[in-house]
């Protein structure tokens, strides 16, 4: 589609051919020109995005250096940041978000794809895209009037009860805390990994399903042993997509995690993650170095959901690829 | 039958039974999640809500009617910002890219598409709101519409890609010029995946809190012109539930099933009408 | 047919935000901008709204996002004025690149408020119990150092659910400030400031978040400002002040832990007044202050600000009590006449 293609309009009672040749081939380039305009401030409001970031975050890069990313004091008063305990929460909350959510996600990504019929499973998966779509804010509203009170009243007294010997479920229950958001998070990125991995599992050939079960494989085994390993890049890319979602979810956890930049070995305690200090604090950073802290963890939020998200699309389309052609 | 064989079709059944369980528990989660906005929502939706301004605080009454309409507004100015680059890009992207460039459009759409939303949010701030010297609704509308570009992008470039090529090529031989052909012909013919991409693009930034926290700020008044803070659903919701006032929780609840009510109305519609057609992009 | 119902519902939408906006915008009301403390939300909102009803077409938009928030947005420009519990010192001052004048407003008083299950008493706190419980010494409820002094009263064995504030809070300043008044141990580990590094607890923002979170939690303890311990329906105790009294706060123990102030508050506005003396004195009270920029271009924004002050000094000043703030001396209101006039 790249050849621009004038088409040359024979005008009978024109003396003027040239003039409209002219007309036509401005016109063209014309088009050319704005669409080429509108495509290339995508690219320009990016690099924007990237500069702004690098350099407004430069002040504190340069003071802290690699010790930010050791450090767990977050001191605005003396001017000591240290990441340690955001990057500890982010961390936290969404390896437990995908530890819960992968295992539900790919089984019922699997139910979707092999067990159900065609049109039950469209109809599902429409269903399930929805819940992809309410918005982070919803789920901190339902977060806060019925998670953290359920955590709170039934399950941090149980998981005190059965596992309290272990340090991750020690200590009082105050039903805000990093398990809740990570609880949070797990029904906010299943459906992701849900819809990805659905697509990905039916895109594998028919002939690997069919190969398995004349072997004389039970439906299971076809799909853990041969289905399922045939799309795992896939799958591993909708983990990814997922985790990169977890990482930058903001609103949903701030309203659930406590707000306490300390590391605490409990489950139990508040936490801080990275999203929700910038949100917490942005608008009352005084003094550059606070600010340029809290854009230097912007930065690195930024640099790991890209790195993310750029695995996962390779990984989805080499699945894809692999498979062939799907409906 | 065998042991080993009884053993394997038992875990068959089980397993089989256990993916279809996960599948029922994320669908009730969504059923718990909209009866319980709509049981907690729907008792405290009421004429007030929709147009009153919000009380002082601590005294009972007042409504969301400027954040309703502040949210209606940033929409519109994210649509301004959005549409006609995301729309055109995809354009460019699909009838004129070249290979470098085009493959470079599309990577960096990709990349915008994964930055987390109060990224967007810091961006804006030092873009619009700092030389503005202001808190504004072009702010938050610049953060929404830079969010809604990829989406708008993506799903222009595969609903031009599929208009078959016969209705191309017949209107250049009917002797149309390229830019004529988009206009008149194959822009109409993809008309409505693309509206309907948009219109995801909105439903997904209608919700989105993080970037307005230090763009449009909030306001509790009517905010005139584009150039004043604004309020808006999502931040509402947000404030009111954090504090201690029952009466502002009843009305998040109410602001929450409104906002969930606009977004999951244009999900549903947008993709019933693309399922007719090919598959959503993501 | 879809799509056409769609585009027109679109359609609706763009014309409905349209007329509305031009609507608002047909009166063109004066829109001022201001941000900061949370402490006298209650009073500032109900300020605005009842100055709005004074002078229709003059809107004055207050988010409150914590005193650290207002110094801020009102050095980056962002906001006409600002508000803020802390009173700037002259460092704080330094760092601004244009003169600011300090109104103080009202006084108010910020309370210990707790949430226990089973106690509706209301409870006796020494300071050195409420050092200790910020500072994570004293983790249960039936401490000695609080049942001691609470005999009769029958506390739980509970573990205590410490909140502070997750902002840059004047209340948190004047909460550390007192504290670090009475208790070296926490003056030399803490300090007192809009932000400190809390020894244990959980962040709520904003007197509104902390107060949430008091409700909603079991066996939690929190320092909020008394209007909202009152319209949040939160149990609050009293505090032993330095005459070794227990004083519960109330519009007469606040105003007499502002009695002595006028005469100070003639060198230098700004004051605090934690750990007062006085027989009667509520030992964790504040004045809280307008942070108005000396110059301001604008000369209708100007002009309103300074009717604002004085209307605040004068009409206002008899809307607070009802609100459970203070009015300010009568001696101060005499100084900040004078000191509008500083504002050109």
């Amino acid at each position: 589609m790249s050849s621009n293609v004038t088409v040359v309009k024979r005008a009978p009672d024109s003396g003027s051919v040239r003039a409209f040749l002219h007309k036509l081939a401005v016109g063209d380039a014309v088009a050319h020109l704005i669409t080429l305009v509108c495509a290339a401030s995508i690219v320009l409001i990016t690099s924007v995005l990237v500069y702004q970031l690098w350099t407004n975050s430069a002040l504190s890069r340069h003071a802290f250096g690699w010790h930010f990313w050791t450090t767990q004091a977050w001191d605005p008063v003396f001017e000591h940041f240290g990441a340690l305990a955001f990057l500890y929460g982010t961390v936290v909350t969404s390896v437990i978000a995908l530890a819960l959510a992968v295992p539900v996600g790919v089984g019922a990504a699997i139910f979707l794809a092999e067990l159900a019929p065609p049109q039950v499973s469209d109809m599902l998966a429409f269903v399930i895209d929805l819940l992809a779509a309410v918005p982070s804010v919803i789920y901190g509203l339902l977060g806060i009037f019925v998670v953290v009170p359920f955590v709170r009243v039934y399950l941090a007294p149980f998981l005190e009860s059965a596992l309290g010997s272990l340090p991750l479920f020690k200590g009082p229950s105050y039903g805000v805390g990093i398990l809740t958001a990570s609880l949070v998070l797990t029904i906010m990125i299943v459906p992701f990994i849900i819809s990805v991995s659905r697509e990905v599992l039916l895109a594998v050939p028919r002939e690997q399903r069919e190969a398995a079960l004349a072997l004389g494989a039970t439906r299971w085994e076809s799909t853990i042993k041969v289905v399922v390993p045939y799309a795992r890049a896939g799958i591993a890319g909708s983990i990814f997509l997922a985790m990169a979602r977890a990482l930058g979810e903001t609103m949903a956890v701030t309203m659930v995690i406590g707000n306490e930049p300390r590391i605490a070995a409990s489950l139990l305690a508040p936490g801080y993650t990275i999203a929700s200090v910038i949100a917490n604090e942005f608008t009352e950073a005084t003094g550059s170095m606070y600010l340029s802290a809290l854009i230097e963890l912007g930065l690195v939020l930024f640099l790991v959901t890209f790195i993310l998200n750029g695995l996962a699309r390779l990984l989805i389309l080499a699945t894809e690829q692999r498979g062939g052609s799907h409906a | 039958m065998s042991l080993r064989t009884a053993w394997r079709k038992s875990v068959n059944v089980i397993m089989l039974s256990l993916t279809g369980a996960c599948t029922l528990v994320i669908i009730s989660v969504l059923f718990f999640i909209l009866g319980y906005l709509i049981w907690n929502g729907g008792k405290d939706i009421s004429w007030d809500f929709f147009t009153k301004l919000p009380a002082p605080v601590g005294e009972p009454g007042g409504g969301m009617a400027n954040a309703i309409v502040g949210s209606g507004k940033l929409l519109l100015l994210a649509m301004l910002f959005g549409v006609p680059i995301g729309v055109l890009g995809g354009v460019y992207l699909a009838e004129f890219g070249g290979r470098t460039f085009g493959f470079l459009v599309r990577y960096t759409t990709d990349l915008l598409n994964g930055v987390p939303s109060i990224i967007i949010g810091i961006f804006a701030y030092t873009v619009v709101v700092v030389p503005m010297h202001r808190f504004s609704a072009l702010a938050g509308g610049f953060a929404l519409g830079v969010m809604t570009v990829p989406i708008t992008v993506r799903s222009t470039e595969q609903f031009l890609r599929a208009v078959p090529n016969p209705l191309r090529e017949g209107a250049l031989a009917l002797g149309a010029s390229k830019w004529k052909s988009i206009v008149t012909v194959i822009l109409p013919a993809a008309s409505s995946g693309i509206i309907t991409g948009i219109m995801l693009a909105l439903a997904r930034v209608a919700g989105e809190t993080a970037p307005l926290l230090f763009t449009a700020f909030n306001n509790h008044y009517w905010s005139s012109g584009w150039n004043q803070p604004v309020s808006s659903l999502p931040v509402m919701i947000y404030l009111y539930a954090l504090s201690g006032y029952r009466d502002w929780h009843e009305q998040a609840w109410a602001a929450g099933l409104v906002l969930l009510a606009f977004v999951l109305v244009v999900n549903v519609s947008t993709r019933l009408v693309l399922s007719r057609r090919t598959s959503v992009p993501r | 047919m879809l799509r056409k119902t769609l585009g027109c519902f679109s359609l609706l939408v763009l014309v409905f935000s349209l007329t509305v906006s031009a609507r608002a915008q047909s009166h063109d009301p004066l829109s001022l901008n201001a941000a900061g403390a949370t402490f006298p939300y209650p009073i500032y909102s109900k300020w605005f709204d009842e100055y709005r009803k004074a002078h229709p077409g003059v809107e004055i938009n207050y988010q409150s996002i914590g005193s650290g928030g207002g110094i801020q947005q009102l050095k980056a420009g962002t906001v006409d004025f600002g508000a803020s519990d802390m009173p700037l010192n002259d460092q704080l001052l330094g760092t601004f690149s244009f003169k600011i004048l300090q109104f103080p407003t009202v006084l108010g008083a910020v309370l210990p408020t707790y949430n226990i299950p089973g106690v509706s008493a209301e409870l006796k706190f020494t300071p050195q119990a409420l050092a200790d419980i910020y500072l994570g010494k004293v983790t249960k409820w039936n401490d000695p150092e609080i049942a001691s002094v609470n005999p009769g009263v029958s506390l739980p064995a509970n573990d205590i659910v410490v909140v502070h504030r997750s902002d840059g809070s004047g209340t948190t300043f004047v909460w550390s400030d007192y504290l670090s008044k009475v208790s070296p141990e926490w003056k030399s580990k803490v300090g007192s400031n809009t932000s400190v590094n809390w020894p244990v607890g959980l962040g709520g923002k904003g007197n509104e978040g902390v107060a949430g979170l008091v409700e909603q939690t079991p066996n939690a303890i929190g320092y909020v400002e008394l209007i909202y311990a009152i319209q949040n329906h939160l149990n609050y105790g009293t505090v032993e002040n330095s005459s070794h009294k227990f004083i519960k706060a109330s519009l007469a123990t606040v105003t007499d832990a502002a009695s002595g102030a006028a005469v100070q508050m003639r060198q230098d506005i700004r004051i605090s007044i934690t750990d007062a003396s006085g027989a009667n004195a509520y030992p964790i009270c504040s004045f809280t202050y307008l942070l108005i920029p000396a110059k301001i271009a604008n000369a209708t924004k100007r002009d309103t600000i300074k009717d604002f002050l004085h209307w605040m000094l004068t009409t206002g000043q008899t809307q607070v009590e009802i609100l459970h703030y203070a009015r300010l001396p009568q001696a101060v209101v005499g100084i900040e006449e004078r000191q509008i006039n500083e504002v050109q």
